[in-house]
């Protein structure tokens, strides 16, 4: 397949996979940021291919793991209210809340629906009339312009049976949080190459000025991760810190100009709570002040806050790269993709499940 | 046979309850319908039994519901998977000579068109693959209550190679050999549920594998034990082998055959093609000497046309199910959890 053969080819990887074993001289820990490149590292098995002390962490860019529970809780609410339908993307549809998960509301009666395209949680406003429909809008910068268009065209539609329960986060200000925070291990970054296709480079040159740390801006198949890594590890090795773009075949270092535009149309940044981390300031998207008649939580509240269970899971420890997730006592036994119990077994994309599917050692 | 449906589509455009009530509708589409299509394919209308003479060797049995959505997608429709699923899980079990049983669920308001075009599919399906529908049965609930059409279809065949084909004859050693690519009727499916349009249409996998069982035996191939991949898809099935018989198995990804329109649908919505169902493809393992043969006797019938062999059973060590990457590197083959639902990014 064009565009995909060629960056997942064995010898190319490994050649790559030679430069990083000569060019490392010492240890050193990286982070790659998004759910997409832990899965593909976990997928492709490139850990294995790299020297024992380049050591990569796995980033909490898995927007689905970090979405708060009380945000699932109030769309599993809504979802059981007659005449809803509650939509999103198909991986939001497992991730438990704090008693059950979409799925399961489902299966009690409620109308959920999976789409692929935000547009068509719009039409499906417009084809039923006699039901509110509120579309679970979660993501990065990457999927934040098309949620936006949905908004946006429901506004010029006119549409008053459409809402959004917005789950948007922000990746500089969650990279941020953890370069300030006291225990950070990260010495460089693989930044997220679809965040950076819509934003540019311009956010991560203060991050690097700040923090004095590299920065590759970074693909998600085998040769662009590693690519990526050796990036990382030059500068590391030689010193230096800088943003690097390793992903030029996508990433235009002025990003994507039309996209911020209907972005910033309809959100707004604001302060938000990342599951597993806490309130990161600025960290998140909510619709601004012209498009607020859209807002799911102004529309519906939840009716009680339900105290998540207490759980031995690390998962915090391990959205900020402290721990690997085969060190969580239960890892695997008690927590699994059917029975999560922490944000990154959640979504397929986060790091706990990319273990499990693709590396787990012992059955 | 007659194209166009018998029942006259003046009187019952659609599927009404009385269809399925015991009177004269239900007598009328069993005559005028299911014996028109069936008629020359060994139904028994006059017993509510079906009778067969004493057989030689042992009888296998299987049953297998259909209530795929949507009725008619790409290269097939709920008919002839019904017939294909069954006949396909007495083909893993090398039996002959197959008879099938055929109960519909048919929804208030059905249109008698798409019954008839089901039930036309079904005659036609069996004929390909040589089997008899000898009974039925047909119950109609209320609209709203199903889907259009749940098929259940049961199958009886005759066991007479004395083989064991059952995970236990497995060895270490033996190879994997599978009748063609993998994936392509659950995305066929999906891509025609969920509206996605791609360049090419991805038709369905569906095809009998009977003819492909019986020529592997004929020829005298060394087949340990056979496994239709339907939902689940390979992994799915290697693990079931692995849970049976305590062995291992190791696949290649670059011999693991999948069109590379599977492939893009699979990239774009985050899906791995080992999930992926099929259903018309077989899993045989075979004795290593006899590998390439099973191949070179597979590539003789029109559905093993692109059988390949696509890796080895080999000693458990901790991970049931592993795969060379093309990248180089072994990873683990995990088991679908869920549904397979497409990733946000």
């Amino acid at each position: 397949m064009k565009f995909v053969d060629e960056y997942r080819n064995a010898s190319e990887v490994q050649r790559i996979a030679d430069v990083i074993h000569r060019v490392a001289t010492q240890p050193w820990t990286m982070m790659e940021i998004c759910g997409g490149q832990t899965h593909a590292i976990a997928r492709f098995g490139l850990e294995e291919l790299l020297p024992p002390g380049i050591e990569l962490v796995h980033g909490p860019g898995c927007p689905v793991c970090v979405t708060p529970i009380e945000k699932i809780d109030l769309a599993v609410e809504i979802a059981l209210l007659p005449n809803t339908i509650v939509c999103s993307y198909g991986d939001m549809l497992r991730v438990p809340g704090s008693r059950k998960d979409l799925l399961s509301a489902k299966s009690e009666g409620a109308r959920v629906q999976a789409v692929y395209s935000p547009l068509d949680a719009v039409k499906l406003a417009e084809d039923n009339p006699d039901r509110q429909v509120v579309f679970f809008a979660v993501g990065f910068e990457t999927t934040a312009p098309a949620n936006a268009l949905a908004v946006y065209t429901a506004k010029q539609r006119g549409l008053k049976n459409f809402s959004v329960l917005m789950a948007h986060v922000l990746v500089p200000p969650a990279m941020e949080a953890l370069l300030s925070a006291p225990d950070n291990r990260v010495q460089a970054f693989l930044a997220a190459g679809h965040v950076c296709t819509i934003m540019g480079l311009s956010e991560y040159e203060v991050l690097v000025d700040r923090y004095r740390i590299p920065v590759v801006v970074t693909g998600f198949e085998p040769v662009d991760i590693l690519l990526g890594v050796l990036g990382c590890l030059r500068q590391l090795e030689e010193g230096r810190a800088e943003l690097e773009n390793a992903y030029e075949r996508v990433v235009q270092p002025e990003g994507n100009e039309t996209a911020r535009r209907m972005m910033y149309e309809v959100f707004a940044v604001g302060d938000r709570e990342w599951r597993g981390m806490g309130v990161i300031p600025l960290s998140g998207l909510q619709l601004n002040e012209a498009y607020a008649e859209f807002d799911a939580e102004s529309r519906f509240t939840l009716s009680e806050r339900c105290e998540p269970l207490p759980t031995p899971c690390i998962a915090g420890q391990i959205l900020r790269g402290l721990k690997k997730p085969h060190e969580c006592p239960v890892f695997g036994t008690n927590c699994n993709p059917e029975h999560p119990l922490g944000a990154p077994m959640v979504s397929s994309e986060g790091a706990c499940a990319a273990y499990y599917s693709y590396r787990r050692v012992s059955p | 046979m007659n194209l166009s449906c018998p029942i006259p589509l003046t009187n019952y455009p659609r599927v009404l309850l009385a269809h399925g009530g015991g009177g004269t509708l239900m007598r009328g589409l069993i005559d005028v319908m299911f014996s028109a299509a069936f008629g020359d394919l060994g139904l028994q209308t006059d017993t509510d039994a079906a009778l067969f003479p004493p057989t030689e060797g042992g009888l296998a049995l299987t049953t297998d519901s259909f209530v795929v959505h949507p009725l008619f997608f790409p290269g097939g429709d709920i008919g002839r998977l019904a017939i294909h699923g069954t006949v396909n899980d007495l083909a893993t079990v090398g039996a002959v000579n197959g008879r099938l049983t055929c109960s519909f669920i048919l929804e208030e308001g059905l249109p008698m068109e798409d019954l008839w075009r089901v039930v036309r599919s079904m005659a036609e399906a069996a004929r390909e693959a040589g089997v008899a529908i000898v009974t039925g049965d047909t119950k109609v609930v209320d609209r709203g209550h199903g889907h259009g059409i749940y098929i259940n279809t049961a199958g009886v065949g005759e066991v007479r190679h004395g083989l064991d084909l059952s995970p236990k004859s497995i060895r270490a050693g033996d190879v994997m050999v599978v009748n063609g690519d993998i994936g392509r009727h659950g995305v066929a499916i999906v891509a025609q549920r969920e509206g996605l349009d791609f360049e090419t249409v991805i038709e369905t996998d569906s095809a009998p594998l009977n003819g492909l069982v019986a020529a592997w035996l004929a020829a005298g191939i060394r087949v340990r034990c056979l496994r239709d991949i339907t939902r689940g898809g390979l992994a799915a099935v290697l693990h079931e082998l692995a849970g049976a018989g305590g062995l291992a198995y190791h696949l290649v990804e670059a011999q693991v055959p999948v069109r590379e329109d599977v492939m893009s649908v699979c990239e774009l919505l985050g899906f791995d093609p080992l999930h992926i169902a099929c259903e018309g493809r077989m899993l045989a393992v075979v004795a290593a000497e006899d590998a390439d043969r099973a191949v070179t006797v597979a590539q003789t019938e029109a559905v093993g046309e692109g059988a390949t062999v696509i890796g080895t059973v080999i000693e458990r060590d901790v991970v049931p199910v592993t795969m060379r990457s093309r990248s180089g590197a072994s990873r683990v083959v995990s088991m679908l959890s869920g549904e397979p639902l497409p990733r946000i990014c």
